[in-house]
Formats: C-alpha cells, structure tokens, sequence
C-alpha cells in the first residue's frame, strides 16, 4: 500500500477525461487529509472524486438546513463520519443516567441524518463505522454492564448494521475493520489529534482511503466476478502429476490444513456469487483426479464453472476462460503461487488483478483478507446460481456445435419469456443488473433499489423486466428496460440492458417486440433509443441500427411504429 | 549525530514531503519563508520526521519550534 506521502503526489496529477463524482464528506473531526486521500486514491482507481468538505462538525447544520451549501453542492455520494472521540467526548458530559441510551440515541441521530438527505437528495450515503475505544472505566467488566462505553460502542457497531440493512441507499465502511488489522495505536496517532483535531493517522489514511474508493467502485458497477485458480500449490500442496493423489498436502495435517482453509474461503466466494474457474499446466485427466477422488478436497468439480488444464500458456487459457463467461478482465482475479506465471499473466492480459501471493502458503489467507477484492454492494439470490448458469452455457456451447444451422438450434432451445413491470420481487435483481451489465448497456444507467421504486412507482416511466428459461434451465432475469413518456406520441428508451449470458438468442428482437406491442397499445407512434459510449459498451454500438431504427443526431436513433413489422423471434411469452 | 547531518536528512524529508526539489532549508528557514507549509502539512512533516529518525516528539514539542535550528535542537536532543 503506498504511503500517505506517495499517494499524495496524484493530486499533481492531471485528472482531466477521468469519470467525476460528486461526493460531499461530513465529520464530526478534522477531515482535511481524509479529502486528500481520498481523491488521491480515487485518481489511482480512475475518478476524479470532487469532494466537498463540511466544515469542520458541522454534519447536523448542513443536512437539517435545506438551504445549506452541502445541499447546494447536489453530491452524487455523502460520506458521513462520526468519530469515536466525539462519540465518547459526549459519553463523557452526559449524566451517569443516560450513559446506557448513548446508543440508541446516536441510532435516533443517523436515523433523522439519512431520512433529511433522502429528502433532498436521491444519493448514496457511506457510513463509518466506529473503531473501538475501551476507556478502562470498568476493566473487563465493562462487557458486563450496559451503561459502559465499550458496551454502548458494540451495541451501536451492531445496531448500525441492522440499519443498514434496512436502508437501501445506506452502507457501511468498515473502519472497525481496518483497526482490527493496523491496531489502534496505528489508526490513531495522539500527537496528529491534538495539534489537528484529526483521529486517523497519516498511515491509516491510505487503507481508510481505499477502503471507501473500494465501495465507490462498486457501486459504479466495476467489481470482482470471477476467481482463476491455479491447482499445484496454490489449491493443495505440492505437484499432482509428480507426487500423485495420495501425496498432495490438504485435510487437516500440518500445512494441508492452509490450503483446506483456502478452499473453504473460495467456496464460500462460490457460494455468494464469485465464478470459480481453475486455469492450471497440467494433464486434463490428472488434474482433475483429486476434484473426483480425493476425500479431503472441500472444492468439487461443481464448483468450477471453467475447467482448463493443459499444456498451453496461461494467457491463452485465460483469454479462452474470458471467452466462455463472457466478462471483462477487470473483473477477473488469477490466484497463482507461481511468480513467473503471475507475471506472465499480469503482462499479456491487462485489467486483470493478480495478487503478489505470499510464499508461504500458510500466509495466502491472511494476505487475502487485506486486500478486499471482492467489494460488492448488492446480494441477491441469484448470485448464489451462477455458477450453475455457467456449466449449463457450456452444455449450450456444445449443443450448438451440432446444429449446422442457427434456426433450428434456436428452436431447439424451446426458449420462454416472463415478462414482468418492477415490483417488489425483482428489484433487488432488476437494482444488480443495472450495477452490473457494462458491455450489454446502452446508456449504463445504473440504479439502487431506491432509484428502481422511485421509477417503477412514477406515472411518467414503464418498466419491464425479462427473465429468459429454455430447456437446459433457466437464466433468471436477464434484460430490463424503462421507457420514458417524452410526449404523447414519443417513448424514449431510458435503459436497454441486457446479461451477456444470452446474447444471440434473438432476445433483443422479443424485448423489440414487446416494447412495440406496449407502445402501440397506448397509442405511441415513435419510439426513441440512445446510445451513450463508454469504455465497454462497444458490442452495442449498433444496436439501433440492425433493430431497423433510423439515425437521428447524437448518437439517437428512431423507429417509427406505422411501419414496424415484428421481428421474427423464438422465444414465447411466459 | 552531527547537526549538520540532521539538518540534511531534515532537508530531504521536506523535499519529498512537500514535493519541492529546490528547498534548501536554513537554521534560520521559519514557516513563512516556505511555500506550502502550513499547519496541517506541518504535522505531515513531523510525523515524517518522526520516522525518519525513530523518535517521538512530544505534543508541545510539535508547536513549539520558531525554526528550522530549533527543530534540529529538539531532534539532536532525542539521538
């Protein structure tokens, strides 16, 4: 992690062309470096972060007055940071009596903080939590009684939890995370305190930094979706095709214990919606002998939604990976325990993250855990089927293979349509797509689910969400779109996104279909489509065009319904 | 450690802290007569300072020091 000294030289940077985000940051202490930071780090992850800073505790006059410059600035991001200092500064001036409601009270306060902001304001709101103080009032007895700070400062940790899970647009950055792994003589430095009012401390600055531009980035749709794995060494110890299956480390003796608890972890990655892939120089057939045989194995075949072991270089298999998920490199980490491969992978296959593994892989996890790649800001159900609907695009692949002709293999599909408005089921999923899909997406719109009730409960949009199932299983919910009532003859098309799971399965000619049919019906006469380019949407660049719009200026494109003949699809509705 | 010593090494930190290859610092050098050095950059330099010689100051030391010989003083103090 570079230094608060180092990173600070972006600022000298040029940022111009990087994507701008609006962020108002609030505390209750000195913020100053905290800004710094964080549009230094910001830089490094490619925003320019225009960050507008408080003055100094100023967070309730600001949010409660309507006329206040924080409201005047219109962020697209509020960062909100209440300082454990502060908190125990007014444990300390309240009476004894009501030390045991310091928490809820400052449940009550984040509670009126957030409902005054989404008033005004239709954006998201990052909370820090709080790193814990014990004020050795009470010695270990403080865990025993409730009016003790240290128990009123877990309480409000937790209770800040259950918040958040209930507000959609509220998300927590875990400071308390980050002084469990610098300590908190690291995070808080007395002699910067008391000549600056700040509490972090210029070398906790860059992991706090990162850790809030981690979110950010997620909440801008770019985030970790798949994990490569080599095998030797980095899933079990030693070389399967030298020491064979019963010699490989892994169970529950000695080092086999590290690489056990590795795979629990990528597992548990599996299981919340990371693709697994294995990308390893081995013989097929041995390779996966272990996955088949070996008891201890906690990964199994299921698992991988890629297998590829063979004697090729690792970028060529890695770009074949990338091929068959259809996903972008950025959003691909590549585990290897080997320096050379990481390397040679790091050089042939930019975006790609490839952390610098420990030597000892005793250390793999811990090292793992400190480098947060998996940020998301969103879980649904669905995440937990991925790697299903993987395998069975693979079975796709194989069946189309058969067919020599494209019809009869799209018929063969048996493909079916639901089509749905947004309501309460789907939007958690119709929320993640729009975060998600970056190649499919024709203006990269994204929304919280916030954004998606405020859209599907408003008289002027029409949403529909399609979900798409054909005889191998079904896909989930895979293209969503709101058009927008320009006039009373003009549909605009506000959002066209789409999975790239089901790319060329005639799905855009039915969601055209569907649209035209809801259009006509309501007596429309033109519908209007955009496209706004970013770095990779390239793929629908022309998606207008080869649906029979007509070009109008800036990159907008028409169709006029009067003469709009169905595309012939084959997919039915549900 | 010789004060001169000191006062290079203490040359060198503002250098990179500051991001100013021409600084040349003085005993005689005050806040006023450098750019960018304000207060909250003056912690960011003590703090700098305070690794780069393995010491601690004190919180009073911190606002103490009129100019650059007294920061030596003070550092010179500690080694």
């Amino acid at each position: 992690m570079k230094t608060f000294s180092q990173l600070k030289k972006n600022l000298k940077q040029d940022f111009n062309g990087l994507k701008t985000i609006k962020i108002a940051l609030l505390g209750d202490s000195a913020t100053q470096f905290l800004v710094q930071a964080l549009r230094a780090t910001g830089y490094e992850a490619g925003y320019d972060l225009q960050i507008w800073e408080a003055d100094f505790n100023q967070i309730e006059r600001q949010v409660f007055d309507p006329s206040s410059e924080f409201y005047e600035f219109k962020p697209e991001l509020v960062i909100l940071f209440h300082s454990t200092h502060k908190l125990l500064a007014k444990y300390n001036k309240s009476k004894p009596e009501y030390f045991q409601q310091l928490a809820d009270n400052r449940i009550d306060e984040i509670n009126s903080l957030v409902a005054a902001i989404n008033g005004q304001l239709s954006t998201k709101i990052i909370y820090y939590n709080y790193p814990e103080i014990n004020d050795s009032v009470f010695g270990n007895y403080a865990n025993k009684l409730e009016l003790s700070f240290l128990f009123q400062l877990r309480k409000l940790n937790f209770e800040i939890m259950k918040l958040s899970t209930q507000l959609t647009n509220f998300y927590i950055s875990d400071l308390s995370t980050i002084q469990n792994l610098l300590g908190h003589s690291a995070l808080f430095q007395t002699s910067v305190y008391i000549n600056t009012e700040m509490v972090l401390s210029i070398d906790a600055l860059p992991f706090v930094a990162k850790q809030t531009v981690d979110i950010i980035t997620a909440m801008l749709g770019q985030f970790k979706k798949c994990v490569i794995l080599d095998l030797d060494n980095t899933v079990w110890g030693g070389v399967i095709g030298d020491d064979g299956i019963e010699n490989i480390q892994i169970g529950s003796l000695g080092i086999g214990k590290a690489f056990t608890e590795f795979q629990y972890w990528v597992k548990k990655l599996k299981n919340r919606g990371i693709i697994v892939a294995v990308c390893s120089k081995n013989t097929e057939s041995v390779a996966k002998e272990p996955f088949e045989k070996h008891p201890d194995m906690v990964l199994k075949f299921d698992d991988i939604a890629v297998f590829v072991a063979n004697w090729e270089n690792k970028p060529d298999n890695i770009r074949l990976i990338q091929s068959i998920l259809n996903i972008g490199f950025d959003s691909m980490v590549f585990l290897d325990d080997n320096p050379f491969e990481r390397n040679i992978v790091r050089e042939n296959i930019p975006g790609i993250t490839v952390p610098e593994l420990p030597e000892d892989p005793a250390d793999y996890l811990e090292y793992l855990y400190t480098l947060n790649l998996f940020e998301t800001v969103s879980f649904s159900n669905e995440d937990t089927e991925r790697t299903k609907l993987y395998q069975v695009e693979a079975q796709r692949n194989v069946l189309q293979q058969k067919f020599t002709n494209e019809t009869e293999f799209l018929e063969s599909l048996n493909m079916r349509s639901l089509v749905e408005p947004f309501n309460k089921f789907n939007i958690p999923r119709v929320a993640q797509l729009s975060q998600r899909s970056n190649q499919f997406n024709l203006r990269t719109i994204r929304y919280t689910e916030s954004d998606i009730e405020l859209v599907s409960n408003s008289d002027n949009f029409n949403t529909f969400a399609f979900t798409l199932e054909d005889k191998f299983g079904d896909n989930g919910l895979i293209c969503v779109i709101v058009l927008k009532a320009e006039d009373k003859e003009t549909l605009f098309i506000e959002t066209w996104l789409m999975s790239c799971r089901v790319l060329k399965r005639g799905m855009e000619a039915f969601t055209l279909n569907t649209i035209v049919d809801f259009a006509a019906n309501n007596g429309f006469r033109f519908l209007v489509g955009e496209y706004i380019p970013t770095a990779k949407n390239e793929m629908v660049r022309e998606h207008y065009s080869k649906l029979g719009f007509v070009a109008m200026t800036d990159n907008k494109w028409l169709l006029n319904l009067d003469n709009f003949e169905n595309n012939k699809c084959y997919i039915n509705k549900k | 450690m010789e004060r001169n010593e000191i006062l290079k090494q203490v040359n060198a930190i503002f250098v990179d802290i500051l991001d100013n290859e021409t600084l040349v610092l003085s005993d005689s050098t005050t806040a006023n007569d450098v750019e960018d050095w304000d207060s909250l950059t003056h912690i960011h330099l003590v703090v700098a300072i305070e690794k780069g010689f393995g010491i601690r100051f004190t919180s009073q030391e911190i606002q103490s020091w009129n100019n650059i010989g007294e920061l030596v003083d003070c550092i010179a103090s500690k080694k």
